[in-house]
C-alpha cells in the first residue's frame, strides 16, 4: 500500500485528527456504529483486511529515563478508502476488527473538510459519556485521598 | 537424552475430554463467562498479563477460564497465542507522569503536590472473611468528592528529590536501540533494560522471594517506597503509513519507585540510589518486589560486593521466568522410558560388580 501521506495538512490538523483518534479508540463498538448510522457513509474498499497484531509497549527507567519493553499490547489495525475518495486509518487497543474498521470509516470521513463537523457531532455522545466516566473515576478517587499525620512521640 | 513414545491416543483424547468436562464443573452451577472473570477476578488477569507479557485483558480471561484458574498454564497459553500475531512495531514510551492515577502513595513524603490517594486496595482491610460475599449481595456505592485543585498533575517523587540532587537521575535516554529478549536471547551481563524487561514478565513469586531475600539480608538494599502510582496512561504508535503518532487507547499499569540506601565517594557527594518497576494492570507487589529486585542487581554498577542471589543477574534472569521454569520442571513428568531403561540397566551392573567384590573379599577373609 502507498505511503505517501495522501493529506499533508498542518500541525493542527493532525492533532485534532489524533485526538478524533483517540477518542475512538477508547468508545465502545456501540459507541462507533451509533456514530457512523447517522453519517450515511460512502461504501468503503479494505485497503488491508482488519488485522490483529503486536506493538510491544515500553516505559522508561525511573518513569524518565532510558527505554525498557514492559510487554506487548494487543492491536487491532484496519485502512479502508471510501468510494469517492479519503483512506481512513485506525489502530486500537484489542480485538475488536469490526470496531477498527468503524474507526477507519470515521477517520476517512473526518478528513474531508465537509464532512468533519458533522464526524465530530456524530462522536459527541461518546466523548460526553467517556467524559462523564473519567470525571466520576475522579471523584471516586478523590474520596479516598489520605492526609497522613506523623504523631509526636513523647519522648520528654 | 529424551527419547519420543508413541501411542495413547484415545486415552489422550479421552483425557483431553474428560479435562473439558472437569473445567466446567458441576452443570447445576452456572458457568463462569469472560466478562465475569475479567470484571471480578481482575488482580488475576493482571497477572496473567504481566507475565504472559501481552496487555489484553479479554485474553486473559479467557486464558484463566480455559487453564481452570492455573496462572501459570493461563500465562502459556497467552504466551502461545502472542506467537501467532504479527509484530506491528514499537510503542513511544508510555509517560507514567501523565498517569490518570487512581491510586497513589508515598511511604517517604506524607505531603505530596498532587496528594496521596489511597484508591482501590486491600491496605488497612482487617483481612477479616466477608461471608456476606457468599450471598449475592449490592454492596454500597463508592463515595465521592471534589478533586483537589492540583489532582491533575502528580509529579513523580523522585522528581522532588531530584531537584536538590539529593537522589540519583534516571539513567539517560542516549538513543541506543533497546534489547528486547522475545527476539533475542539474552548475552550476559544484561543492560539494566534487558532486565528490567525479564522482571516484568517473570513470576510473582519468585521476583518477590528474591525481594524478601534482599530484605533479609542477602544482598541489602535499605528501600523506601518513594511512591506507587496505579492508573491509566495513554499508549501510542506511530504507524509507517501515517508518519505521526496513533493513540491506540489506554492501558493500566502500576509503577514503583523505590529509594534506596545512598552512596558517595570522594568524588560524588551521598545521593539516594533507586529501583524501578512498572507491571500490566494493578500488581502492586509485583511492581514493588521487581523495583527491589531491580535495586539488588545494580550492586556491581553501584560498587557493592555481589554475593547474593538476588544479586546474580544470571541466576535472577535465567530463572525468573515461570513458563521455562515450569517446561523444564513438568517435562519430567513425560514418558521418560528409555532414559530410565538405560540408567536401571547401569545400576544392575553397578550392584553386580559390588556384589561380585564383596564376595571376593568375604571369601578372603573367610581364607584368612
Amino acid at each position: 500500500m502507498t505511503t505517501a501521506p495522501r493529506d499533508p495538512g498542518s500541525e493542527g490538523d493532525t492533532a485534532a485528527r489524533q485526538a478524533v483518534m483517540a477518542l475512538c479508540a477508547e468508545a465502545s463498538r456501540a459507541d462507533l456504529e451509533a456514530a457512523l448510522s447517522g453519517l450515511d457513509a460512502p461504501a468503503a474498499a479494505d485497503l488491508r483486511p482488519p488485522e490483529t497484531g503486536l506493538v510491544m509497549a515500553s516505559g522508561r527507567i525511573g518513569g524518565d529515563g532510558r527505554p525498557f519493553n514492559v510487554g506487548e499490547v494487543s492491536v487491532t489495525r484496519a485502512a479502508i478508502r471510501l468510494a469517492d475518495g479519503p483512506a481512513g486509518f485506525a489502530y486500537h487497543l484489542g480485538r475488536d476488527r469490526a470496531k477498527a474498521r468503524l474507526a477507519a470509516i470515521l477517520d476517512a470521513l473526518w478528513q474531508d473538510p465537509g464532512r468533519r463537523a458533522r464526524v465530530e457531532a456524530a462522536l459527541e455522545p461518546a466523548a460526553r459519556r467517556l467524559a462523564a466516566s473519567r470525571d466520576q473515576a475522579a471523584r471516586r478517587t478523590a474520596a479516598t485521598r489520605v492526609d497522613f499525620l506523623t504523631l509526636a512521640r513523647g519522648e520528654d | 537424552m529424551y527419547v519420543a513414545v508413541k501411542g495413547g491416543e484415545a486415552a489422550i483424547d479421552n483425557a483431553h475430554r474428560l479435562l473439558a468436562e472437569a473445567r466446567r464443573g458441576d452443570q447445576a452451577v452456572p458457568e463462569l463467562s469472560v466478562a465475569q472473570i475479567r470484571e471480578q477476578m481482575a488482580l488475576l488477569v493482571d497477572r496473567v498479563m504481566t507475565e504472559g507479557s501481552l496487555y489484553d485483558p479479554d485474553l486473559a480471561a479467557l486464558a484463566l477460564k480455559q487453564a481452570r484458574g492455573d496462572v501459570v498454564e493461563a500465562v502459556f497459553l497467552v504466551r502461545a497465542y502472542r506467537t501467532t500475531l504479527p509484530r506491528f512495531g514499537a510503542s513511544a514510551p508510555v509517560d507514567t507522569g501523565a498517569m490518570a492515577v487512581e491510586r497513589r502513595i508515598s511511604a517517604t513524603f506524607k505531603d505530596l503536590p498532587g496528594g496521596q490517594v489511597l484508591g482501590p486496595t486491600f491496605d488497612y482491610t482487617h483481612r477479616l472473611v466477608d461471608f456476606a460475599l457468599a450471598a449475592d449481595t449490592v454492596s454500597e456505592p463508592a463515595a465521592e468528592a471534589e478533586p483537589r485543585a492540583d489532582a491533575g498533575t502528580c509529579p513523580r517523587v523522585t522528581d522532588l528529590l531530584a531537584q536538590d540532587g539529593l537522589i540519583e537521575p534516571s539513567p539517560r535516554d542516549d538513543g541506543t536501540p533497546v534489547g528486547d529478549l522475545t527476539r533475542e536471547p539474552v548475552d550476559y551481563p544484561a543492560d539494566r533494560a534487558l532486565r528490567l524487561q525479564a522482571l516484568a514478565r517473570g513470576d510473582e513469586g519468585f521476583v518477590l522471594g528474591l525481594a524478601y531475600s534482599t530484605q533479609r539480608g542477602y544482598g541489602r538494599t535499605h528501600p523506601f517506597v518513594g511512591e506507587i502510582r496505579v492508573g491509566t496512561v495513554a499508549v501510542e504508535f506511530v504507524p509507517e503509513e501515517l508518519g505521526f503518532a496513533v493513540p491506540l487507547g489506554r492501558v493500566r499499569l502500576t509503577e514503583c519507585q523505590m529509594v534506596n540506601q545512598f552512596k558517595g565517594s570522594g568524588a560524588a557527594p551521598p545521593q539516594f540510589t533507586r529501583g524501578y518497576g512498572l507491571s500490566f494492570g494493578q500488581s502492586e507487589r509485583k511492581a514493588m518486589a521487581m523495583a527491589l529486585v531491580d535495586r539488588a542487581l545494580r550492586a556491581e554498577e553501584l560498587g557493592e560486593p555481589v554475593a547474593s542471589p538476588a544479586q546474580d543477574q544470571e541466576f535472577v534472569l535465567a530463572h525468573c521466568d515461570s513458563l521455562q521454569a515450569t517446561g523444564f520442571v513438568e517435562h519430567l513428568k513425560l514418558p521418560h522410558y528409555v532414559d530410565f531403561q538405560a540408567e536401571l540397566e547401569l545400576v544392575r551392573r553397578l550392584r553386580a560388580e559390588f556384589e561380585r567384590k564383596s564376595d571376593a573379599v568375604e571369601m578372603q577373609e573367610a581364607a584368612e
